[in-house]
């Protein structure tokens, strides 16, 4: 066990110089002037003209080889510098950090009941190959697959937020904003539910919950159908195994045989899968995020890389590549747990 | 033959296969179903009828209405369907291209070769897609090659993963070994015995994935860094549908078909690769088909 964490732990500094090889020749695409504007502030510093460019760029040593650009720019990260986030107005680390809570809420909130959602239809269609059951759950999922997460979104908004005026966009009303930021409102983690609950403060806590609800129904939609696709393919797998058929023989009744025999064996598959999901929306949900305003890691990561803001999209990427690697690992301690046929080697 | 007769009979993978006939067809036909302009540059510029902001109707002029800035929705999506299949085929094809060579290379080879590739899938996999996507798109200027470069980048790894693992159980067949006995060289022993046989998974991924990009392609232009302004490109539309959707005090449905019609079309197209991806993989599991 100890092994395994150590092994993917030591995979993760290949991972990160990698990211930040790839990020820095990216950047590199961009000519000295375009990288001398991330450190000008304002116009005055250019007043000299062309000699003046020339020089700034002399000075930050922007025309110098690969390596030795490069070098410098590692030497400032290894040092906990990751810069200056220019779409942020804040330094990377503490963009990063303000957003995570936001975005973890409303992952977790959107995944848990997403995954169970899938276990159960994935097992109902499983038991029930090429009835109906199965042919209108899998219409469901590729349904859920097929649809643009944006146009999904956006009808939402219609109904929720054009038409009933219930789930306005945003992570909270104006009101509640102030509140929050006020000097009686302590700000513990940053994610609003908890915050409000430590503060016992009710009607936050339910206005936060109800901006998070259409992002939520988005989330949970777009990533069930993959897996309960898996789920559902496990499934069909495990029925067929020997000992589904000796617990039939033994005549136990077909809700037993399902649901402890074979559903438990089943799940593994889907833990890997669901582990990736999670991941990746940890990692940002870019298209809800913007669509319904939610300031979070996504719509932030998203702004960074249009406005080509490499220090936020560099921490970005090391941050997302951290999330993989963890829930991976944890995915992976998890697994003799969940099967205790499978030993950690 | 055997696997298309299996694709017609299902109907969900017949909708899905009539489905794409009928893209195609728009695609090959658009000069003909939606006539460019003499004065248009060039006929993805979509035209505009004037620089008005707000969406109009549909109307004898504009069948399915015009969006924000008068571009013409029914244009827009006839030869936007060109610009799916041109990013959709051509993200697929850069990138299995790239994804099995390399993975080809490391099951065969395999020792250090192998452990070297399968890292470097690794760490593409730990890039965040979009993300990386955007930056790359924004960085080679926006337009459709930009996006098919960008896209192929981060998205060939499933393709190497896949077709090493069909390598590494092929290789191991009889048939293989009977070819090498006879003294078959490197290279017709991949091309000519290993690859045809490992192939189909590949396919089935590659239909999968030529819907999602195409999603992903949308996705780029609805954020914004996609192809340039007024450019025939689905996602482009549903950007302009954005400031409408809420519509007015006592029509909130006013604008309806900014969204609805656009969406429509990304939907069915990604939904007929899908469909038609999905019985693939049934078919690769010989205990669905047989029943």
């Amino acid at each position: 066990m100890l092994n395994l964490i150590l092994r993917r732990l030591s995979f993760l500094p290949v991972v990160f110089f990698a990211l930040s090889l790839m990020i820095f020749s990216l950047q590199m695409m961009l000519t000295p002037i375009q990288r001398l504007s991330a450190y000008i502030s304002n116009n005055a510093e250019l007043k000299g003209g062309r000699e003046q460019i020339a020089s700034l760029i002399e000075k930050h040593g922007l025309d110098d080889p690969f390596l030795v650009q490069y070098w410098g720019w590692l030497k400032n990260i290894f040092n906990g510098n990751l810069g200056w986030s220019e779409s942020a107005g804040a330094p990377v680390s503490e963009a990063l950090l303000t957003m995570f809570p936001a975005t973890a809420e409303l992952v977790i909130l959107a995944f848990i009941p997403g995954f169970l959602v899938a276990i159960w239809l994935g097992t109902k269609a499983g038991v029930n190959l090429n009835k109906p059951t199965d042919h209108t759950i899998r219409v469901f999922t590729i349904l859920g697959w097929s649809f643009p997460t944006f146009v999904f979104g956006l009808i939402m908004m219609l109904i929720f937020y054009g038409y009933l005026d219930w789930l306005p966009p945003g992570r909270l009303s104006q009101w509640a904003q102030s509140e929050v930021e006020s000097n009686n409102f302590i700000q513990y983690t940053g994610a609003h539910l908890l915050d409000s609950i430590i503060n016992w403060r009710w009607w936050i806590f339910l206005d936060a919950l109800r901006h998070m609800i259409a992002p939520i129904i988005t989330l949970m939609y777009v990533n069930l159908a993959s897996m309960t696709r898996v789920m559902r393919t496990s499934m069909l797998e495990t029925m067929r195994q020997d000992y589904i058929r000796t617990a039939r023989a033994k005549g136990l009744s077909e809700k037993i045989v399902q649901n402890t025999h074979a559903r438990r064996n089943a799940l593994l598959p889907v833990t890997t899968v669901a582990g990736m999901e999670l991941a990746y929306m940890l990692g940002g949900v870019v298209i809800t995020e913007t669509i319904f305003d939610y300031h979070g890691l996504g719509q932030f990561a998203a702004y960074a890389a249009s406005k080509l803001d490499f220090p936020a999209v560099l921490g970005f990427a090391l941050y997302f590549a951290l999330i993989l690697v963890t829930i991976n690992l944890i995915v992976d301690i998890l697994y003799p747990f969940i099967d205790p046929r499978v030993k950690v080697k | 033959m055997k696997i298309l007769q299996y694709l017609i009979k299902n109907p969900l993978s017949l909708f899905g296969i009539l489905l794409l006939v009928f893209f195609a067809l728009v695609a090959t036909f658009a000069p003909q179903i939606a006539k460019p302009e003499a004065y248009q540059i060039s006929p993805y510029k979509t035209p505009r009828t004037s620089f008005w902001a707000t969406p109009r109707p549909i109307s004898k002029d504009h069948i399915l209405g015009t969006t924000e800035g008068q571009y013409d929705i029914f244009y827009g999506l006839v030869w936007g369907t060109r610009t799916a299949f041109k990013i959709g085929l051509g993200v697929v094809l850069i990138s299995s291209f790239v994804g099995i060579t390399l993975g080809s290379i490391a099951a065969y080879f395999g020792g250090m070769v192998d452990e070297i590739l399968m890292r470097i899938v690794d760490i593409f996999m730990a890039v965040p897609f979009l993300i990386a996507a955007m930056v790359l798109t924004t960085l080679l200027g926006r337009g459709i090659e930009p996006m098919i470069i960008a896209l192929s980048t981060f998205g060939w790894m499933s393709y190497a993963r896949v077709i090493r693992s069909e390598i590494l159980r092929v290789k191991e067949m009889d048939y293989i070994l009977a070819a090498r006995t006879y003294g078959v060289n490197h290279f017709s022993l991949i091309f000519r015995h290993i690859l045809p046989n490992s192939f189909f998974p590949v396919l089935v991924i590659a239909t999968m994935m030529t819907g999602s990009m195409v999603l992903a392609a949308s996705a780029l232009s609805f954020l914004g860094v996609g192809t340039e302004v007024g450019y025939a490109d689905w996602g482009q539309f549903i950007s302009y549908s954005r400031n409408w959707i809420v519509g007015q005090g006592d029509d909130p449905f006013k604008y309806w078909y900014t969204l609805f019609f656009p969406g429509m079309a990304i939907f069915l197209f990604v939904l007929s690769w899908n469909l038609v991806g999905d019985t693939l993989r049934d078919i690769l599991d010989p205990h669905i088909i047989q029943k």
